[in-house]
């Protein structure tokens, strides 16, 4: 039988989030921003199906970077804690707090107590009746909570998008020019890693995005009360070929 | 121990269903989990308040649900203003007939069930699952249908895929039927469904459907009990709600308070006793 070598928790806490943090690096950035028409959440993914944004509940969406395989089985028991919740309660029951609550609980039970950490980053939004109300919640894969306001930046190269960001961000901003604004502070990795020819970096084009949004007021603009809606290519095509014509 | 085979967990994933998963993890909170203990004699029919007729039919690029207002509780009006057809998702609606309570209660289960299936798999369920979704949850009622509590709805929605409204009607025991052109279900059916082969064409057009369906209520309420007319004092009008490849939309009371006082004048204006 092999001998086992002692670890100090502190040296065992700090492998497994630098084993996390390099897994998370590894990803592409998502930006979720909050704006005068609501939330937007963008993501670049170049994958049309392999969705790192989703509906949670009425007012609740979710992005999340890292592994699809980790952050699908969260999205999902987020859907199903959410449903359940709205089922034995009511619609208004469902608060994006208590979903962030035991998102990190549940992340920071696998942090400490299973073979590996989970190498993901999660946000979940709630958006309000006016900017003030939104709420947006960051989670690690240790399962601190952070409450964002404005916006927030998760995955790799996270400092660089944030840093744009910081300089471009307006609360008064639609969802065009939101969406406008987070594209270009994702693209902004991307001068980083390329060549840098001096030109500025080339911008992400809609088949490498996912965007999706949530509508302040769904009700009056399209009759539900669910505020998700996926901003699918074409439109987005739009959307971004109208920054150049301004 | 034998080796573990880690494909073999594939088929314990969790499912989209979100009945499946309450009946596995809240099983407490499924309407059909409600027992009324060892089958009593009698029936528990006659304690709950039965909602009644709902009628459906296709038209022009779509299909119709329209249900009456009333509730009743054998020779008493429980509810003037219950509303028995809800939609479903944005590409269908159901109306339900039978114990009201149950009845009220399987509609939202079976709205959380599509929405959870759609936010889940990111993409909506077929009409064809809907419908064998409903079938299900009709069938688990069974043994409350056998003491007396029977919920029996009607589905109808647009098939996205066949650019198409269809209807289908459900037996207690979770028989699905997709029934054509027309039907209506609830102790006003009968008469409704004369009515309905009467005034029912190919091709209407959407507000002519809507004036058969509220006509068939009308004749329903008139020689039912259990279902109520349009209540010109109270101003209730029936529940009408049309599907078609824009999605559901409900009908307006100022439209079904027109139609409903046209319909009225027109049969006083004939005066006839049937």
């Amino acid at each position: 039988m092999t001998q086992q070598f002692y670890v100090s928790p502190e040296q065992l806490m700090k492998d497994r989030a630098d084993f996390a943090r390099k897994g998370i690096a590894r990803g592409r950035s998502v930006v979720v921003l909050t704006c005068r028409e609501g939330i937007a959440l963008v993501a670049e993914n170049p994958s049309p199906s392999l969705h790192k944004l989703s509906e949670i509940y009425d007012r609740i969406g979710f992005a999340a970077v890292g592994k699809y395989n980790e952050f699908e089985s969260l999205r999902q028991a987020g859907i199903r804690f959410a449903d359940v919740r709205g089922y034995s309660y009511s619609r208004d029951d469902v608060s994006a707090r208590a979903l962030a609550s035991v998102y990190a609980q549940s992340l920071g039970s696998v942090f400490t107590t299973e073979g590996k950490p989970f190498e993901v980053e999660l946000a979940v939004a709630e958006v309000g009746e006016d900017p003030y109300s939104d709420r947006l919640y960051r989670l690690n894969f240790d399962g601190s909570i952070a409450d964002e306001s404005n916006y927030t930046v998760m995955g790799g190269q996270a400092e660089i998008v944030n840093e744009a960001l910081s300089r471009t961000w307006n609360q008064d901003a639609d969802f065009g020019s939101a969406i406008r604004t987070a594209v270009s502070a994702l693209s902004a990795t991307r001068s980083a890693d390329g060549s840098g020819n001096g030109q500025g970096p080339e911008p992400l084009g809609a088949g490498l995005l996912e965007v999706a949004v949530l509508d302040r007021d769904p009700l009056s603009s399209r009759g539900t009360v669910r505020a998700f809606r996926r901003i699918n290519t074409v439109e987005l095509d739009r959307l971004l070929s109208s920054a150049e014509g301004d | 121990m034998a080796p573990r085979d880690p494909a073999a967990s594939i088929h314990q994933a969790p499912s989209s269903s979100f009945t499946d998963h309450l009946s596995r993890h809240r099983p407490e909170l499924l309407p059909s989990s409600r027992s009324l203990g060892p089958a009593s004699h009698g029936s528990a029919g006659e304690l709950a308040p039965q909602a009644t007729t709902i009628v459906s039919l296709t038209y022009a690029g779509g299909v119709l649900m329209a249900g009456d207002r009333r509730a009743t509780m054998g020779n008493m009006i429980a509810s003037r203003h219950i509303r028995k057809v809800f939609p479903a998702d944005n590409f269908s609606v159901l109306g339900i007939a039978g114990t009201a309570g149950l009845a009220l209660d399987m509609i939202r289960l079976f709205q959380v069930e599509l929405e959870h299936y759609e936010k889940i798999e990111g993409t909506p369920m077929s009409l064809d699952g809907k419908s064998n979704r409903l079938a299900a949850m009709v069938r688990s009622n069974l043994p409350l249908a056998l003491q007396g509590l029977a919920v029996v709805p009607l589905f109808a929605g647009f098939d996205t895929q066949r650019r198409a409204g269809r209807l289908f009607s459900y037996d207690v025991t979770g028989g699905r039927y997709e029934e054509y052109e027309h039907h209506s279900v609830g102790s006003g059916s009968v008469f409704a469904r004369g009515a309905l082969k009467k005034l029912w064409q190919p091709n209407l057009d959407e507000e002519d459907a809507v004036r058969v369906a509220v006509e068939s209520l009308y004749d329903a309420a008139d020689d039912d009990s259990a279902t109520g007319g349009p209540d010109m004092v109270r101003r209730l009008w029936p529940v009408v709600y049309v599907v078609n490849s824009a999605g559901n939309r409900e009908i307006p009371e100022r439209e079904l308070q027109e139609l409903s006082r046209e319909l009225i004048s027109r049969r006083t204006a004939a005066g006839l006793e049937a």
